[in-house]
């Protein structure tokens, strides 16, 4: 009793935190009459759900953002790998001052680089594409940084020992610093899955139509319409676009949760 | 070590040092060299300008709104981030009923979308209709209208980017208490130190280098996150929530100023690594690292 007292403040905390995002769930599974009225005998509907998905595109919207995501993450692990090795177990002149160079990228992200890359990406020919929206993200210091930290705690013995039995250089790469990094590829991927999925203003100067918009972009246009806002639809929309993240958040809180601080203390 | 190795090293490094400079490095130094040229206008003058951008970019009154807006926008959503996530964390670390649930509460905002909490915040903040209004209207002192108002914009874009980021904070500092060894608390329970002064002097300082972190990451975010400036109010009222990132996408994607964009993207890179530069100056010395 007398911890559940000291507990109260706590609790008291946490239900206004949550108190926003409750109020959109509310006015999601109700009808729109009960949007604003906390009623016990307000009916629950899914109909807002379903009236959302059908307003907009928002299956091409999904997809869009599963290839971007995919097209992204994939190749940020295949170059941080080979960098991430390179940097971490061989010698060449300037690697250090190249490294010192890549790192920047922690501090001054692309996305705030936009006009400029935006002019880059259209003299490729590339403006509304989805590559568009992962190009400036393909090499990805963090995950360099990431893998280089890790590869250098694998003992040389390991290596020494594929190239006595005449392993090629990324032969060795590939059979034993890969599998033993599997924690820091599955930190880097959750982490930058979560960015990219989320990510949007970037999205909004590169993507223009519905074939290449992701949900991010698609829901700010279906949130912010001119007039006439119906907000159990848009809040429907709102869960509805981030339901994938959140569902693959509760399932794997943990390794979420450890991926992050992985990351963010490295 | 064999030139092998040297080419091999080059070339795996290659893939990702292109992509990283052709859109970072290589615009960062673009970006430098626009701000110091004009565009020709109608075919003539144009060419190199020296600072004469930076000069006519601070003397654009939208440009001022948005520097001091941003400026404020960091002095308080930093350490507001800051208390409350270590708020959060003390509470939850603490075993008490349902302490799964409050962490997941205080943590699920940070999972979604900048523009999903953006379009719930809008519905909160809708007057009459939002939930907020209501609450503020049983004290006799509804019907604002928190995005439309100058006075309650910037403030409501803190609250917005508060709420989305401290619970991610948390659980640095959920982390970080978890691994102060319980000997202390034994030490110090028989030295007889009262919970503030441990609090004080053990508590506070181990969490230095989360702190460290957080506020760094968290002036990150206030420089380069706009999303729910683009989304609930594009700036305004009369620039009242405009941010620096902001003003760049607007003079850059809308009113077509390159060069003027670039300048006002210098000056944003250079507050970005100043702000950075000081806090690894004033707690990076300060903070004890085990």
């Amino acid at each position: 009793m007398r911890r559940a007292v000291s507990a109260s403040p706590m609790w008291l905390f946490g239900l206004v935190w949550a108190l926003p995002l409750l109020y959109a769930v509310w006015s999601a599974v109700h009808p729109a009459a009960y949007s604003t009225v906390f009623s016990l005998l307000a009916p629950l509907t899914w109909r807002n759900f379903a009236d959302a998905w059908n307003a907009a595109p928002f299956a091409r919207y999904f997809l869009n953002t599963v290839m971007l995501v995919s097209f992204t993450v994939f190749f940020q692990c295949v170059f941080a790998t080979l960098a991430g090795f390179a940097f971490a177990r061989l010698k060449f002149p300037g690697r250090d001052l190249l490294f010192a160079a890549l790192l920047l990228q922690l501090m001054i992200s692309p996305s705030i680089l936009l006009v400029w890359n935006y002019q880059e990406i259209s003299w490729l020919g590339l403006a509304n594409t989805i590559p568009a929206m992962g190009i400036p993200y393909l090499g990805s210091a963090l995950g360099i940084f990431l893998l280089r930290q890790n590869f250098r705690t694998i003992p040389s013995e390991l290596d020494d020992a594929a190239r006595l039995e005449g392993c090629s250089l990324l032969g060795r790469l590939w059979k034993v610093y890969v599998p033993l990094s599997r924690g820091t590829y599955v930190a880097f991927a959750l982490t930058s899955v979560a960015y990219h999925w989320n990510d949007f203003l970037w999205p909004l100067v590169v993507s223009d139509s519905v074939t290449t918009r992701p949900l991010t972009v698609g829901l700010e246009i279906f949130a912010t319409p001119d007039q006439g806002v119906q907000w159990s639809l848009v809040t429907a929309a709102t869960l509805l676009s981030s339901a994938p993240l959140l569902i693959a958040f509760l399932i794997f809180q943990r390794q979420f949760v450890q991926s992050f601080l992985r990351v963010g203390i490295r | 070590m064999d030139g092998e190795t040297h080419l091999g090293g080059w070339l795996l490094v290659l893939p990702a040092a292109l992509f990283i400079f052709a859109f970072t490095n290589v615009p960062l130094l673009a970006t430098l060299a626009s701000s110091l040229y004009a565009a020709p206008i109608a075919g003539h003058g144009g060419g190199f300008v020296g600072l004469a951008n930076f000069r006519a970019l601070f003397a654009d009154p939208s440009f001022r709104t948005s520097l001091v807006n941003n400026l404020v926008y960091a002095a308080v959503t930093v350490p507001a981030s800051v208390v409350l996530a270590l708020a959060m964390a003390l509470g939850v670390n603490r075993a008490i009923p349902g302490r799964a649930t409050l962490r997941l509460f205080f943590f699920l905002p940070t999972m979604l979308p900048m523009i999903a909490v953006g379009a719930i915040w809008l519905f909160f903040f809708t007057p009459q209709y939002g939930l907020l209004d209501r609450v503020t209207g049983l004290i006799g002192r509804g019907d604002i209208n928190w995005l439309g108002n100058p006075a309650t914009a910037l403030p409501a874009m803190m609250m917005v980017a508060v709420w989305k980021q401290a619970g991610f904070f948390m659980i640095f500092y959920l982390a970080a208490l978890q691994n102060i060894p319980p000997v202390l608390h034994e030490a110090a329970s028989l030295e007889g130190a009262s919970r503030r002064y441990f609090f004080r002097r053990v508590t506070l300082p181990l969490l230095g280098p989360t702190t460290l972190f957080v506020m760094v990451t968290a002036t990150i975010n206030a420089f380069c996150v706009v999303d729910h400036v683009v989304e609930m109010t594009e700036g305004g009222p009369d620039n009242a929530s405009s941010l620096l990132l902001y003003y760049v996408y607007t003079a850059g994607f809308r009113d077509w100023q390159l060069n003027g964009a670039a300048a006002a993207t210098i000056v944003l890179v250079v507050i970005l690594s100043g702000l950075a530069a000081l806090l690894f100056a004033v707690f990076g010395r300060r903070v004890h690292y085990r």
